[in-house]
């Protein structure tokens, strides 16, 4: 085997290291190797895979009983008759019946990054190859995983004219990426100039009295313009919430609580994020103030409220 | 109404994590042949196609239904798309149903479906504009404020939540198309689980699934097989920012009902119908959604869930299919509750059929409780 001959050649070195005076534990390398390799005939039906396989088939041979050999015998293993001699084309595609990881290939291993040894029945073969599956992680190998081989560009007739097999595409990556302006509207716009200065903006309709905020131009309700504009106290009360704990990258930290707040003045609430308190000491009722960032950080965003925070003072009733 | 309109097909896919073995077009043909198979019929004696499913984003394809045109047999055909969130599969099978109802076609397909693998629902939902703060919270987050007053308004024991998680899951086991299958499922076992948006418990919330279910839609001269009469039909939306909205009992919800009712002649919803199916995603909405839908007072569902009532042996079974919580593929999940509530009333639900089932609600919302689909189904011609 090939991986004998490597490991013996990879400990050459080892003789010089040894110190004087402990011949007990001296230690040589030695290759073994017949210059130029050794030449084999393979018979007719070898001899014909490899052809095959120079010229990117893969062909089996049939059994007296029928079934068909990959990689070909000249004689049926079963019941020790010859074989027909008719061959078939397999494959090229097969399924992974067995496998085993190789986490650290070799020197003499057919890939240099991590590959499965496997076991591949070919389409339209009855027995199993023994081949290198270019998986890329063990977790994309499994029993019934359909392979294909990859070629060599220049083939000799050797088994290794196949590099390995690799899995079947049965997935793409597709990155789609939209890049948009975003311009607030008129109404968006006013509010933030609101926030930016560190004031909630709303407005009032005409029609049914209700106070929105944020500033909006119409009425959800009455569907009237809006044209009276309100400024509301950023202080009022947790409606109700949630208690987030599950992480995500653009998220705050968990456990966050996601509150509806309704102002003081308004007449629906609104999403922000509480803090200043644990969690679990948050209470539907409580009555909470916006915290501004800092005056020199603040912007046109609603990123200007870092949260929303308890007052001290007693519950609303709700 | 106009006139007469049913079920004659009801296809579905396994709903499951992940189908890989499929490509989109390969996941709603799946269900599409297999309600052509149930109606005896081919693609060739299909009017109209009509195809729904969540936000684009889900799966990044924009405008499936030009993609899926001719995977459905839709080429030379009409074809339209819905678009209502998670209320979509029941507010596509309404639009198919408008097309026979208004003597448009005889044979129309509905189809829904999702992909959720393809990438991240909480990602599709969460774009996080600029200038807004970024509170990436999902679905779960968005409902669990109204869950949590709905309990507060109520005064529901916390056990409630579990019992429904317990109950759907245990209806799964009886659906071979369900994804979430729990052997042992029990009140111990989603009381152990973590809370992700307190007050919901991970096992109160629907899975991440892939799947698609078509029906396929007749006219009364065009009915093959066993039918499903279609007695009522009704869609109602608002606005999710609206001084003084009900997030817990939304208005849309109670209208739409009482449409739906109104022409099903339905006066008692608990004693008329014998099934429902109805979206709930989170084990609480079931007794808020009781509420809504008017089988139980205002402030009682929870007394309905927890006296059994709405389990497969109680007197008013809702989910019989293991609903939502069992399987969500969320644009085809409001389309299942439809064809789930077909399925009972023609007898053919399996090992989840409620015995002698008759009528039965199909239900569907979406958006932030916003969107409210539903159906009244029976087995006697109107």
């Amino acid at each position: 085997m090939p991986s004998d001959a490597t490991a013996a050649g990879t400990t050459a070195a080892g003789a010089a290291a040894v110190p004087e005076g402990e011949a007990r534990s001296l230690v040589a390398g030695h290759v073994l190797e017949f210059p130029g390799g050794y030449t084999r005939t393979t018979g007719p039906v070898i001899g014909r895979f490899l052809t095959e396989l120079r010229d990117g088939r893969i062909v089996g041979v049939r059994t007296a009983g029928g079934r068909t050999l990959v990689p070909p015998l000249e004689y049926d293993p079963d019941t020790g008759e010859a074989v027909t001699g008719e061959f078939a084309e397999v494959g090229p595609a097969g399924t992974v019946e067995s496998w085993s990881w190789v986490s650290e290939p070799r020197p003499a291993h057919p890939l240099e990054r991590p590959f499965a040894w496997a076991l591949i029945r070919l389409d339209g073969a009855d027995t199993a190859l023994v081949h290198a599956v270019d998986a890329g992680d063990a977790r994309a190998m499994r029993q019934g995983l359909r392979v294909r081989p990859r070629w060599k560009a220049a083939r000799t007739g050797h088994i290794t004219d196949i590099e390995s097999f690799v899995p079947e595409v049965t997935r793409i990556v597709s990155p789609v990426r939209t890049e948009y302006r975003v311009r607030p509207g008129k109404a968006l716009a006013r509010f933030l100039d609101g926030v930016a200065r560190g004031v909630f903006i709303g407005c009032r309709c005409g029609s049914c009295g209700k106070v929105y905020v944020p500033y909006r131009l119409s009425c959800p309700e009455c569907g009237v313009a809006i044209t009276e504009e309100v400024e509301v106290p950023d202080t009022g009360t947790i409606t109700t919430f949630a208690i987030n704990n599950l992480p995500d990258p653009r998220a705050p930290e968990v456990p966050f609580v996601s509150a509806y707040i309704l102002l003081d003045g308004s007449d629906i609430p609104m999403i922000a994020l509480v803090g200043g308190v644990p969690a679990h000491e948050v209470r539907q009722g409580m009555r909470v103030r916006a915290v501004w960032v800092p005056e020199e950080e603040r912007t046109a965003s609603m990123s200007n409220i870092k949260w929303f925070a308890p007052t001290g003072e007693p519950d609303a009733e709700l | 109404m106009g006139n007469r309109c049913a079920v004659i097909g009801v296809g579905q896919t396994h709903y499951t994590t992940k189908r890989r073995d499929v490509s989109i077009a390969g996941l709603v043909r799946e269900a599409a042949a297999r309600a052509l198979e149930d109606a005896g019929l081919a693609w060739k004696d299909i009017d109209a196609v009509v195809i729904g499913k969540a936000p684009d984003l889900f799966e990044g394809v924009m405008m499936p239904e030009a993609y899926l045109a001719d995977a459905l047999g839709a080429a030379g055909k009409p074809m339209m798309r819905v678009h209502t969130a998670g209320s979509v599969g029941g507010s596509t099978a309404l639009v198919g149903a408008s097309l026979v109802q208004g003597g448009v076609h005889d044979r129309v397909l509905v189809v829904a479906f999702e992909k959720q693998s393809e990438s991240n629902a909480t990602w599709a939902l969460s774009t996080h504009l600029p200038f807004s703060a970024s509170l990436v919270v999902g679905a779960g987050g968005y409902f669990a404020p109204h869950i949590r007053e709905y309990m507060r308004r109520s005064g529901a024991p916390e056990h409630i939540g579990t019992l429904v998680a317990v109950k759907d899951r245990l209806n799964a086991l009886k659906n071979p198309y369900a994804h979430l299958r729990i052997p042992g499922i029990s009140r111990q076992m989603v009381e152990s689980t973590p809370m992700l948006w307190e007050p919901i418990r991970y096992l109160e919330t629907c899975p991440s699934s892939d799947g698609a279910c078509a029906m396929v839609l007749s006219s009364e001269k065009a009915v093959t097989g066993t039918p499903a009469w279609v007695l009522g039909t009704a869609m109602r939306s608002e606005p999710i920012f609206r001084a003084g909205r009900d997030t817990v009992n939304p208005q849309g919800g109670k209208d739409c009902a009482a449409d739906v009712y109104r022409q099903a002649g339905i006066t008692d919803p608990r004693r008329e119908i014998d099934v429902a199916e109805v979206y709930v995603p989170f084990s609480w909405y079931e007794p808020m959604w009781l509420e809504n839908l008017g089988f139980a007072a205002e402030g009682e569902g929870w007394k309905l869930t927890e006296s059994g009532a709405t389990a497969l042996d109680g007197d008013i079974p809702w989910n019989a299919s293991g609903g939502v919580l069992s399987s969500n593929p969320i644009g085809a999940s409001g389309l299942i509750r439809f064809a789930e509530a077909a399925l009972q009333v023609r007898g053919m639900a399996g090992e989840h059929q409620v015995d002698g089932a008759r009528r039965a609600l199909g239900h569907a919302y979406g958006g932030g409780a916003q969107f409210f689909a539903m159906w009244m189904v029976g087995s006697d011609k109107p």
